[in-house]
Parts: C-alpha cells; structure tokens; sequence
C-alpha cells in the first residue's frame, strides 16, 4: 500500500483548513477549519500508524479525537456567549484583549 | 639637656600597673560609681513623681560617694606606699578569640586623688545648684544628668582597661552633650551641645585606633599588661599609640586643634561650665595621658607632640580670654589655657606627670570657685553675661566678690595661693626641658594676669554699668557656702607640696620624679614667674582700669583683639575647610547616589519598559493575525528543521 | 525523638498567619489584632525556653532531618548554631514588638488588619526558616519566599508610592536570589559528581557539602553566586538603592521587619554558606570585600547625613553598619567576626527602636521630613528621650549594646589591616553627626506653630519599644551571654575557613603577666 495518497490528501485538507483559519472573520467557520487541520493530522498519524505496524499513531489520534471534543465544548460555548453580548460572531469584532 | 633627660627616663623604665585583688574597705570602690549612678537612674526614669525631692537625691548621692572617696583615701594613705594599688574585678564585659576585656577598677594614688576631686567639687556644684537651677521647672532632670556626668567621669577614673576608660570617655561626652544642650528649646545650646559631641568623637577615633593598635601590640587593653610589657614594644608603635591618645586626649580636654566646642559649651547652665570645666571632662584628656605614662615615657616623640598641644593650646586659650566680654567665654578661654600647662606638664614626661595632676587639683578648685562665682554674678545680674555690663558689683556681692578675689590671686600664681605652687612648678619644669617651652609657659602667665585683671576690672571694681532695671543682689546661702569652701581650698591647696608630697604619692604609679636643676634655681624662678604675673596685671590696670568702659565693645580694634574675639578664627577655618566641602560634596553624594547609582538600575529597568512597550504592540487582539504569526513561526522551524537535515 | 523546637517555631506563625486570615469576617479588628499578639507572644515564649536547653559550643543543635526530593538531594533540615540561634531570638523578639508598635499600622491599608498581622506571622515563621535551614536548597526556598509577605507588605500598607517601591524590592531581591539559584544549581552539579550523599546520590545537606573540594575556579563561581545575593539582601554599596526605597514608603513595622531581621539573612548568609563552603573563594574574594564594605561604612554614612527623610536616613544608616558587618566577617579573624555576629543581634534592636519611635513621630505629624519638625521635645517629651536613647544606639555609644560590636568590629578590621580600621572608625564620627543633627533639627529648638499639635506617645507605643532598649542597656553592659553563645560558631566558622588570629606584635615579658590575657 502507497502511503502518498493519504497523505497528499491530508496535506490538502490541512492547507484548505489553514486557509480557511487565516481568511474566514465568522468564528464558527475558523473554528470548523481548525477542526478540519485537526483532522487532516489524525488522518496522517494513522496513515503513518498503518505504515508503520504498530499503534503509536492510532493512539495519538485518539487523543487528538479527545483533546477536538473537548476544545469544541468550551470553544462553541464561548462563541455563543460572545455571540449573545455582542450580537455577532466575527473573530474581528472580539478584539478587546489587547496590549 | 633634653637628651640627658631621656638617658635617665631609658635607664628607668616606667612603672608597672601591678594592683592586688581589693578587700576589707576597699570592696566599696563600685559604690563610689554605684550611688550616683543610682541617682541619675532614679532621677530620670521616676518622672515627676520625684520632681519634689530629686534635687536632695542627687546631692545625697555625690556627697555619700564624696564619703566613701575619703574614707579610701585614709585607708589608702594607712597602707605601705608599695601596696597601694587595689583592683576590683566585677564582671567580663566582653571576650573575642584571645581579646578578654574585663568589667574592672582600679584604685592607686592617682585614681584616689581624682576621686576626692571628683565627688568633692562635684558635690559643692550639685549644692550650688540647688540655688541656681530653684526657678527651673526641669530641675530634677538637671540633677539627673549632673549625676550621670560624675558617675561617667568615676568610671573614666577608675577602670582598669583602656576601653573601660572609653565607656567613661562616651559616658562624659554624652552627658556633656545633655547639659550643654539642657536648655535645648535656644537652637545655639543644641548646636553647641551637638558641636562638643561631634568634635569629642573626632578624639574618639584616636582612642579607638589607640586601643586596637594596643590589643595588637599587646594582645590585651588592660593596663597591668600594657604597663608589663610596654618596653617591649618598638618605639614607632609606642610613638602611634602616644599619639593616637593625645589625638583622643585633644577631643576630651578641649585641646589645639580640637579647642572649638568648649567656648560654645558656655550655653548650658553655668554649673555644668564649672564641672566641665574643673572636676570633669576636660581633665580627662591630662588623666588619659598621665595614665599611659607607662607608654608616653618611652617615647620622647609622641611627649614632644604633647608639648607643643600644650604650648599652642596654652597661648591661644589666652589670648582668646583677652578679648572676650562674654565673662563666661573669658574663663573658658582661660580653661583652655590652664588644660595647656597641664598637658604641656604631662608632656614632659616625669619631670611633669605629678604637677600636671598637681596643677589640675588646684585649677579645680580655683576654676570652679570662679565659674561658680560668675554664674552668682550672673545670678544677680538677670543672667547678662556681658562684662560691659557690670562693674562696681564688688558692694552688691560681697560675698562672691571676696570669693571671686581668692580665685583670682591663686589662678594668677600669686603666692601663698593654690595657683602658684602648681603653676610656679611647671613653669620651672618646661625650662628644665627647652628654652622655647618655658618662655611658652612664662608668657601665658603673664597673658593669664592680664586678662584675669581686666575681668576683675570690669566685673568687680570700675564704675557701675548697669542695664535699666537691673538690681544686683547676692546669691542665696546655699550657693554663697559652695564658693566659700572652694575658695578655702583655692587659698590652701599648695600645702600638697609640703615636703613634696604630691610628687612622693605619685611616684608609684607615674615613676620617680626627675629633678633638673636651673640656672636661676627654683627661687630665682618663681620670683621670674611673679615679675611676668604683675606685669601682665600691671598692664590690664594700665589699658582696662584707667579709661572709661563703653557698655558696647568697641568696633574698631587691633586686628589680633578681633581674631581673639572669633576664637581665633578656629570656627572659620573649620567652616571653610571642613564643614562647607563637606555639605557641598554630600549634595553631590546625594545627587550621584539619586542619578548614577540608583540611576543606573532604574534606566536599565526603564530601557527594558521601552522595549517592552514597542513589543507589545504585537499584541493587537486580532485572532487572525495571531494565527499568521503561528503558521509563520512553524513555516520557521520547518525550513529550519529542513535546512539542518537536507543542507 | 526529640522535641522538634525549631519546627514548632516555624510552623507556628505560619498556622497562626492562616488561621488569622480564616477568621469569619465578623470579628473584631480588635480581637484579630489580639491573637497576632498572642501567636508572637507565645511563639517568643517557645523561643525563649528553645534557647534555654541550648548548649553553648556543642555545635548544631536541635536538629531534624527528613528526606524530601531524593533526586535532589534535598532534605528537610533543620538545626541552628550559636550564630543562627541569635537570629532566631532576635526575630522571635522583634516580632511581638513590631506588632504591638504596628497597632493600628494594618486600619488604613488595602486589605485591613487582618492580611496585615497575617502576613507578619507569615514573616517571622519563613525567616525562622531562612535562620534554622541546614540544606541549601531548603534555605534558598525560605530565601525566596521571604520576599513574598514583604512584597504584600510593603505593596499594600504603606505611603503613596508604595506600588512602585514594593516592585523595586522585589525585582532587586529576585534577581539576587535567581543569581544564588544558579550557584544553587551548580552546588547540585557538584555534589551530584562527588558523590556526597548518605547513599552515593546528591545532597544539599551543609554538612556534606562542606566535605567537597571544589577547585579554585568552580569554588570561586559559586561563591560570587551566593555573594551576589547576599550582598544584595545585606545592601552594600553600589546595590544599596532599592533600602533607601522601600523604606520610605513601607510603614515603620515592616521596615523594623525587613531591615532588623531579613536583610540579616545576608550577612547570615555569608558566614554560614560562603565562609563555610568556599574557604578558598573567601580568602580570594577578602580585599575587595573589605573595600567595599569600608565603602558602604562611608558611603551609608554620609548620605544619612545628607537625608532629609527620617526612614529613608535610618536605612542608610544601616547601609553603613551592614558594612561595618560584612567588613568584620571578610577580615577572618576572631575579633571582628565576634564582632560581626554581635553586630547582627544590635543592629536589628537598636535599628528596630529608631525605626519604631521615627514611626511613631512621623504617623504624629503627617511628614517623614525632618524639616517638617522642630522643637518637638517641647510637647513629646518622652517620644525625644526614646528617639535619643535609640539614636545614641545607633551610633554605637558605649554603654549601649551596638558598641561592644563595633568597636570588635574595628579592633578586627585593625587587626587586619590599620587602614582598615582606620577608615572604618571614621564612621563613629559621621554616625555622631547624622544622629545629632536628626535629633537637633527634628527636637530641639524653638516650638514650631504647626508641630503644637503632636502629642506624646501613650502607653502602647512605649511599652511595645521599652524591652527593645532595656535588652540595649543590658547588653550593653553584660554581652556576655550572648557572645558565649556566639564565639563557638565563630571559632567554628575560622576553622572551617583555615583563618588564624595573629598574636600579639609583643610577647608578654614573665608569666606573671599572663594573668590578665587569659
């Protein structure tokens, strides 16, 4: 099995993300492309895991997995809060911690 | 001559302080310190409550000790003049390694006579003052102080080590510095006060150098090993140690170059001028130096620095005393002049240990009986101390008057009063030693005739000059007997030379007199020695007694009457050279202290806020440009990681 | 198992200081106030009988002595000699005073009296730590968190730019502790390599340690890292500046705390870790130590004479006896480390009760400048003779207990070399003329108009500072206790540093003479 596939498709799917990160103002989608690197790395550890023969990568993914649902409980909620007092979601308008 | 001298001195070396434990009477010595000590701690810490009777304590307590002093003088005259060292131990004051310094006094003959001049003119003053301090609502802290002032001056006299003398030495210069200062709300007394501390401390450094180059040398203060093993010593070490003491003698007894706090000290209560100036303070600079005789007869270089303190200090005491119309600072002038002669006699070595002990007894008396005298004058005259404001008071105070005269007679050395026997002494003792010395001496009695005259002319006899509503009256009896008892002492105070016995009682401890036989022979001398003294007197009845006074001192004057009048310019001189560079460079201490010191960690606190200030910018809220800052940063460290695997 | 005396100590003010701080908010500033009082009270009590079963010249005593972080080498140890001893009781002394003196110090700051004597307690526990602490690592933990209740102290009771001196003290202070953490750091290395360890391992244990070799050039780096922070903490000309500071703006109990019983662990420092680890380094680095110290006599002395500020004059004052200090402990000689070690124990009574009285005047007439004053001895009789009688302290009257100190302190610096001791005793001089020049222009003098109002101290204020000056006058006369408890652990000490007196220039002629040396 050729790994190259997998993991040209993993380097797409985390530029598209990184893109989207430094490009998009609405917070949900920066936060669906962070989801999307995130997910385009689990897509490589596992490859790599596969290639390899053994379970570090799927473990590193797994952890991955945890750590992204964790991240989108307390992100979304501050988002909502953000949303609720400010009457927007741009990552632009919340720019009060500042020097 | 002076070279013989010191061939005899080398061929008999100094005594040795050699004392035996006390016992029987002589466990008494610490009370002599205890009791007014006892008294000055009661006094100042027991408040008002002790307002009432505290002045009585304070006499009790200096006249008990007064006492107990006799009663070892007997008992010490009743022992073999071998034997007649006692030492009392009574703690360990302090151990360092192999440094022990003992809590101990020492009784001898010289320690005895101080003591008997100590608590004895010490309790006529504290009479006095009953009277003269009665309309002074601080009185009972006056007392106080006067008692902790003689319980200094006892431990000065009767410690047993060098740095137990230094405890009595700081002891005395604080309550100096008390009294002085006792009328603190006059800004002058509490510049004066804080003016004999600060100079005071200056001979402070010579008794501490001394002290530590003895331990050094010697490996102990004490004066029984000092005394054993002096002779060991090189003479350069001797000469440092001599001199470091006369440096510390010089704060103490108000000596060239160190003279300028005792004029300004007139500005406590007159009392404390006379116990400054008779019993204490100013003596112990001759006691210091009397006391290492053991060192200063080894050393003929530091006794010849001692001379010439003496000398100059005798002439400019003087001459100051001259020109002064304040009566108080014209008996100061004359102090410092008497202290002259006494270190100038302490200088000569054993030719003149025993007068200048001799000579300070007597100038105790007199000094006291006159200083007491002129606060009495002060006393009746509203407290005015200018001369130009008195005369013709020789009817108003009869009794001050005649006292005052007595004083006069034996201070000017005019036969059979105190003041001849001892100065006539030393006079013959410095032409035993140099031509110049002598003249010295021989001149500043003639110049102490003459401004004694003039302050007898203007204060006792002349016309009266009184201020308006000034009506001069004799003190009350309990100041007039104190004067009496002095002035009794003042007129008999020679019979100590019969049969030389002042000079017999010492010899233990100060080593053999040294007789030196002069041209004129001792009679020739002492007829001199009056010759010079009527002159000086003549000339004062000349320039003083035969011209009007004006109650206002003359502007126009010679130009040596107008330094006399500004203490010699002492004060100016240290002023230009040691006070105003001194104030002008700690402005710039404090200006290098503020902008380079602490400048320096400031700016560099300062230099890492600007650049943290220019960083923070960086920080600007946007999470976008964070996250380009992210991306750029690993974008780094991969090229990095690429550039170090692949270059 | 032995009592553990010094552990009690320690952990009593700190137990109390949390207990302080947990009391519900309805109680009485009052009672708050009275159970500081009664924690250091008693904590004084424990320290007084501690001191009572101590032996002189038995050599560390009351130890304990508990593994903590093995890969380290890190122990909790304890024990003190006679040196730390002293400050032990000097800090369990000074506490209750400060306390009582500091009444209502703690009303008017940011958090109330209750963080106020909290913090205190604090203080006393952590600097009975720093004093008893026999491993290094331990001692640089109690080092650094010293730092800690001052900052609040300072940061949140005191004058106006209070906020900017408590940083500058702080920022001061770590960066000589992050120096030390180095040499701290290195000490591991080093016992890491040499195998010191009960078990082969590391150790910080002083008593290991003190068996290395370390080698000119690794000797000699570790020292400057302990020496840094510790003349830093003791200030020293040219790091004197952040004293002066936070003097000025602290109240007068925190300052009697920093200056009388913290800056100490400086000079503490240098006998017990630099002396004792790097003999070689300490012989190396004695001249300019001694010119620097002789410079800080100088240097302190003049700018309290120049100084208008009652607090900021009192801490230069001690800059220039932290030199007279430093300069007894690097002559290495029996006299002037006596000296030194006494000196530490007066300096902080006869700072302490300047600072007090200063304190009182000061919160009385609503100025620290001595300009303000005049004539104050006319309506505060008693607040003039106490700041007298402190002053006089100060400048080491005889009589008074700093005296038999410094006056060793100059017989050492003699011994070591005149000119030594000759520019040292300048410093009775100048100390005379900053005092008395103080006390002139702030007590004596006509009455000014607008210092009618200052009334004398009541009877809080006296009795919180009267023990402080009869230990002075006792002292003073009889040190004898105390500098027994002392001349073993400087014997000890000049041992260790391979120092030996010099004897007498002149050999005693006959052996009847002996009697009086020895």
């Amino acid at each position: 099995m050729s790994v190259t596939p997998f993991i040209v498709l993993s380097a797409i799917l985390f530029t598209i993300g990184a893109v989207g990160v430094l490009t998009r103002r609405n917070a949900i989608v920066v936060f669906m492309c962070v989801e999307l690197m995130l997910n385009a790395s689990n897509l490589a550890l596992v490859t790599f895991s596969r290639a390899n023969g053994n379970l570090d990568g799927q473990i590193a993914a797994f952890f991955v997995m945890v750590v992204a649902a964790a991240e989108v409980v307390v992100g979304l909620a501050i988002i909502m809060t953000i949303f609720r007092t400010r009457r927007s979601a741009s990552v632009d308008d919340a720019s009060l911690l500042k020097y | 001559m002076t070279t013989a001298m010191t061939a005899h001195v080398l061929m008999h070396a100094p005594p040795v302080v050699d004392p035996s434990s006390a016992h029987g009477v002589f466990s008494i010595l610490w009370l002599v310190i205890a009791l007014p000590a006892l008294g000055a701690v009661v006094l100042l810490l027991g408040g008002k409550r002790t307002d009432r009777w505290g002045h009585l304590l304070g006499v009790a307590t200096v006249a008990t000790s007064f006492l107990l002093s006799l009663i070892l003088f007997i008992s010490l005259l009743g022992r073999h003049s071998g034997n007649r060292q006692v030492s009392q131990h009574l703690w360990t004051w302090f151990t360092a390694g192999s440094y022990h310094v003992e809590f101990g006094l020492l009784y001898d003959q010289l320690s005895a006579l101080f003591l008997l001049l100590i608590t004895g003119v010490g309790a006529l003053i504290h009479v006095y003052s009953v009277g003269y301090m009665e309309h002074d609502d601080r009185r009972r802290r006056f007392f106080g102080y006067l008692n902790l002032f003689i319980t200094a001056m006892l431990i000065l006299v009767l410690a047993s080590d060098f740095v137990g003398v230094f405890l009595g030495w700081e002891g005395v210069g604080l309550a100096s510095y008390l009294l002085i200062g006792f009328w603190q709300h006059k800004p002058t007394a509490a510049a004066a006060a804080k003016k004999a501390f600060v100079i005071n401390r200056i001979g402070d450094i010579g008794l501490s150098l001394g002290a530590s180059l003895i331990f050094v040398t010697f490996g102990s203060t004490s004066f029984a090993v000092v005394s054993a093993n002096a002779h060991n010593a090189s003479s350069g070490t001797l000469t440092a140690i001599g001199l470091l003491l006369l440096l510390a003698a010089c704060g103490k007894s108000a000596q060239f170059p160190l003279q300028s706090w005792l004029l300004d000290a007139m500005e406590g209560p007159t009392p404390v001028s006379a116990l400054i100036h008779a019993a204490t303070m100013v003596t112990a600079g001759v006691y210091l130096i009397v006391r290492s005789n053991f060192i200063f007869s080894l050393t003929e270089n530091a006794r010849t620095g001692v001379i010439v303190v003496g000398c100059i200090t005798l002439l400019m005491g003087a001459v100051i005393g001259c020109a002064k119309d304040d009566i108080k600072k014209a008996l100061a002038g004359s102090t410092m002049s008497q202290i002259g002669y006494m270190v100038l006699a302490a200088g000569l070595g054993p030719a003149g240990y025993a007068f200048a002990i001799f000579h300070l007894l007597t100038h105790g008396f007199f000094k006291a009986n006159m200083f007491l005298g002129a606060g009495s004058v002060m006393h009746g005259m509203d407290d005015d101390v200018n001369m130009r404001h008195y005369g013709a008071l020789r009817k108003a105070m009869p009794y001050t008057f005649a006292t005052f005269s007595i004083g006069y007679l034996a201070i000017l050395g005019v036969p059979p009063f105190a003041g001849f026997w001892s100065k006539d002494k030393i006079i013959e003792a410095a032409f035993g030693d140099n031509l110049v010395v002598g003249l010295c001496a021989l001149i500043g009695a003639g110049v102490t005739a003459f401004y004694m005259t003039r302050l007898m002319l203007l204060t006792f006899l002349s016309e009266k000059r009184w201020e308006k509503d000034v009506h001069p009256h004799e003190s009350p009896t309990v100041m007039t007997v104190p004067l009496m008892a002095l002035a009794g002492l003042s007129a008999v105070g020679g019979l100590l030379l019969v049969n030389n016995w002042i000079t017999t009682w010492l010899s233990p401890v100060v080593g053999a007199h040294v007789e030196h036989k002069l041209g004129v022979g001792s009679v020739g001398m002492s007829l001199i020695a009056l010759v010079v003294v009527v002159l000086g007197a003549a000339i004062a009845w000349q320039l003083v007694g035969q011209r009007p006074i004006p109650t206002v001192a003359p502007e126009k004057v010679s130009f040596l009457t107008r330094a006399a009048r500004a203490d010699l310019y002492g004060d100016a001189f240290n002023d230009e050279v040691i006070v105003k560079p001194g104030v002008a460079g700690i402005r710039g201490l404090l200006v290098f202290d503020a902008t380079i010191v602490d400048g320096i960690v400031e700016g560099l606190a300062a230099a890492f806020t600007a650049v943290s200030n220019a960083f923070r910018h960086v920080q600007n809220g946007f999470v976008r440009s964070y996250a380009l800052m992210l991306f750029a940063g690993a974008l780094v460290v991969l090229f990095a990681l690429l550039a170090v695997n692949f270059g | 198992m032995s009592f553990p005396w010094l552990s009690v100590l320690l952990g009593l003010p700190l137990v109390g200081a949390v207990l302080l701080v947990l009391l519900p908010a309805g109680v009485a500033a009052i009672n708050v106030k009275r159970a500081a009082l009664f924690i250091s009270v008693a904590e004084l009590i424990i320290g007084a009988s501690m001191a009572l079963r101590f032996h002189n010249g038995d050599g560390t005593q009351f130890t304990e002595k508990h593994e903590w972080i093995k890969a380290f080498g890190a122990h909790y140890a304890l024990g003190v000699e006679g040196l730390g001893l002293s400050l032990v009781l000097l800090t369990v002394i000074l506490t209750p005073v400060v306390i009582l003196a500091s009444w209502n110090d703690g009303d008017e700051g940011r958090w109330g009296p209750k963080a106020f004597f909290a913090w205190m307690l604090a203080l006393e526990g952590l600097a009975v730590g720093v004093f008893a602490a026999t491993d290094v690592f331990l001692f640089y933990v109690f080092f650094e968190a010293t730092l800690i209740p001052i900052y609040f102290l300072v940061g949140g009771y005191g004058g106006p730019n209070r906020a900017k001196a408590a940083v500058k003290f702080l920022l001061y202070n770590l960066f000589g502790g992050l120096v030390m953490l180095a040499a701290v750091i290195g000490l591991y290395v080093q016992s890491a390599r040499h195998h010191v360890g009960a078990s082969g391992g590391p150790s910080y244990l002083l008593s290991d340690l003190s068996k290395i070799d370390f080698g000119t050039d690794v000797g000699r780096w570790l020292f400057l890292g302990f020496m840094v922070a510790f003349v830093v903490k003791a200030p020293l000309f040219p790091v004197h500046t952040w004293l002066a500071d936070t003097c000025e703006e602290a109240t007068p109990g925190t300052s009697v705390l920093l200056v009388s019983i913290l800056d100490k662990i400086g000079s503490f420092g240098m006998v017990r870790f630099c002396l004792t680890l790097f003999p070689e380094a300490t012989h190396w680095a004695t001249p300019t130590v001694v010119v620097l110290a002789t410079i800080s006599i100088i240097y302190g002395a003049l700018m309290a004479i120049g100084e208008d500020n009652i607090p900021r004059l009192i801490a230069y004052t001690s800059v220039s006896h932290f030199g007279f200090i430093v300069l007894g402990i690097f002559v290495l000689n029996s006299q002037g480390l006596s000296g030194s070690n006494l000196y530490m124990f007066n300096h902080g009574l006869s700072t302490a009760a300047l600072f007090l009285v200063g304190g009182y005047l000061i919160k009385r007439r609503g100025s620290a400048s001595i300009k303000d004053f005049g004539g104050v001895e006319k309506v505060a009789p008693v607040a003039a003779g106490l700041l007298l009688i402190s002053g006089l302290a100060v400048l080491s009257l005889p009589g008074l207990s700093p005296f038999v100190s410094e006056f060793l302190v100059i017989v050492g610096a003699f011994v070591y070399s005149p000119w030594a001791g000759a520019f040292a005793v300048t410093g009775i001089v100048l100390a005379a003329i900053y005092v008395l020049l103080m006390y002139q222009r702030t007590m004596t003098g006509p009455l000014r108009e607008d210092n009618a109002g200052i009334t004398d101290l009541n009877v809080r204020e006296i009795v919180a500072v009267v023990p402080v000056i009869a230990l002075m006058v006792i002292l003073g006369f009889f040190p004898k206790p105390l500098l027994d408890m002392l001349n073993p652990s400087v014997h000890h000490s000049l041992v260790q540093v391979g120092a030996h007196d010099p004897g007498p220039n002149v050999t005693p002629s006959g052996s009847s003479d002996e009697g009086g040396a020895k």
